[in-house]
């Protein structure tokens, strides 16, 4: 899909930008992996026996991924509500940054922040990627209502997909469930690494996988807090580093 | 009707571990977002140790795996990955391909294994 010229007719009016934002769902190949990622999450769900309305609040309510996957194994293998909490806030951590590095992307300046509180909520891995795609062939004053209809997209395809996993997860042999649990850290591995423009972001990427399992080691509880706070300090770093030394 | 529901305690479970948890980033990520500029080395810094952070998720996914997936031993969980990875790279960056082979090749050595 390509979106229209940013001087064109068809971004007046909210409600076309929202259609535009909406309809942009169909033209990423995220939004498949999004809907096989939940059926995943719906079929998670269902064995580890929660309601159907649980897994259908959580997708809405939560609205991440590797949270909904963390909460629902956790509290199916039996750890306290504490411990599966902490577990959560420290995946839950990346969606700060994500957060703080989408807005500057929809804000122009006379917007309020109560007109952001919508996207904050739909801010996750996918909506991050795709404004970095999507945002630049948007005009500005167009961003917020463009990204409401993204989210509202993207968020209904993932319902579905809770839903139909939920369903179908009587009938998953193992097998094809694993195959779906698989699909999650391909899915954000690549599509993370695609988004990586920066020596810097393939740096933090690679020193997380590789840093994680050392952490775990610590058995911290903040395991991958730490992990992540170190390899994303060290890319950092080099990057400042390369940039002075180009400079020079 | 209550199976749809379920009972009232998970979805307590549900708000205390699972929406607070991730609302509270989303909410301070709003809050003191707003008088960040785009190009800043804090946002850099920032969205590194983001991008490393999901990094630890996958790996967490790979090391510690939940479910059905726990039953795929870890050999073909990592090899999986980097064979994934290598088909990604050599498509110049097609995250379907690199999922395709992925999956394919962890549904093969199962297959192979039993």
């Amino acid at each position: 899909m390509t979106l229209p010229p940013l001087d064109s007719p068809h971004w007046q009016g909210s409600l076309k930008a929202f259609g535009w934002g909406l309809r942009a769902t169909s033209a990423t190949i995220l939004s498949l992996v999004l809907f096989v990622t939940f059926i995943g999450i719906g079929a998670l769900a269902h064995d580890t026996h929660f309601s159907m309305l649980w897994a259908i609040l959580s997708t809405v309510l939560v609205w991440a991924g590797p949270a909904q996957i963390i909460l629902v194994s956790t509290l199916g293998s039996g750890q306290t509500i504490l411990q599966s909490a902490i577990a959560v806030t420290m995946s839950a951590i990346r969606l700060f940054p994500m957060v703080v590095a989408v807005l500057p992307l929809i804000r122009s300046p006379d917007t309020k922040r109560r007109h952001l509180v919508l996207i904050a909520h739909f801010t996750a891995v996918t909506l991050w990627v795709e404004c970095y795609r999507f945002l630049p062939h948007v005009p500005r004053e167009r961003r917020i209502a463009f990204v409401h209809g993204l989210g509202t997209g993207l968020m209904g395809v993932a319902l579905v997909a809770t839903i139909i996993g939920y369903l179908l997860a009587a009938n998953l042999s193992q097998t094809f469930g694993a195959a779906v649990l698989l699909l999650t850290p391909l899915a954000f591995l690549f599509s993370t690494l695609r988004n990586a423009k920066e020596l810097a972001d393939v740096l933090a990427l690679g020193l997380g996988l590789v840093l994680y399992p050392v952490a775990a080691q610590l058995n911290s509880g903040v395991d991958i807090l730490v992990s992540g706070v170190v390899a994303g300090t060290v890319a950092f770093s080099v990057h400042k580093w390369r940039e002075r030394r180009a400079a020079t | 009707m209550s199976d749809f529901i379920g009972d009232w305690h998970a979805l307590v479970v549900l708000l205390v571990a699972g929406v607070i948890p991730n609302q509270i980033w989303r909410l301070l990520g709003l809050w003191f977002g707003s008088g960040l500029d785009e190009g800043s080395d804090l946002l850099m810094w920032v969205k590194a140790v983001a991008t490393a952070i999901l990094a630890g998720v996958i790996a967490q996914i790979l090391v510690q795996p939940p479910g059905a997936l726990a039953s795929v031993p870890w050999g073909l969980r990592y090899g999986a990955v980097a064979v994934g990875l290598a088909a990604f790279l050599a498509t110049r960056h097609s995250i379907f391909a690199g999922v395709v082979v992925g999956e394919a090749f962890m549904l093969a050595g199962k297959w192979w294994l039993g």
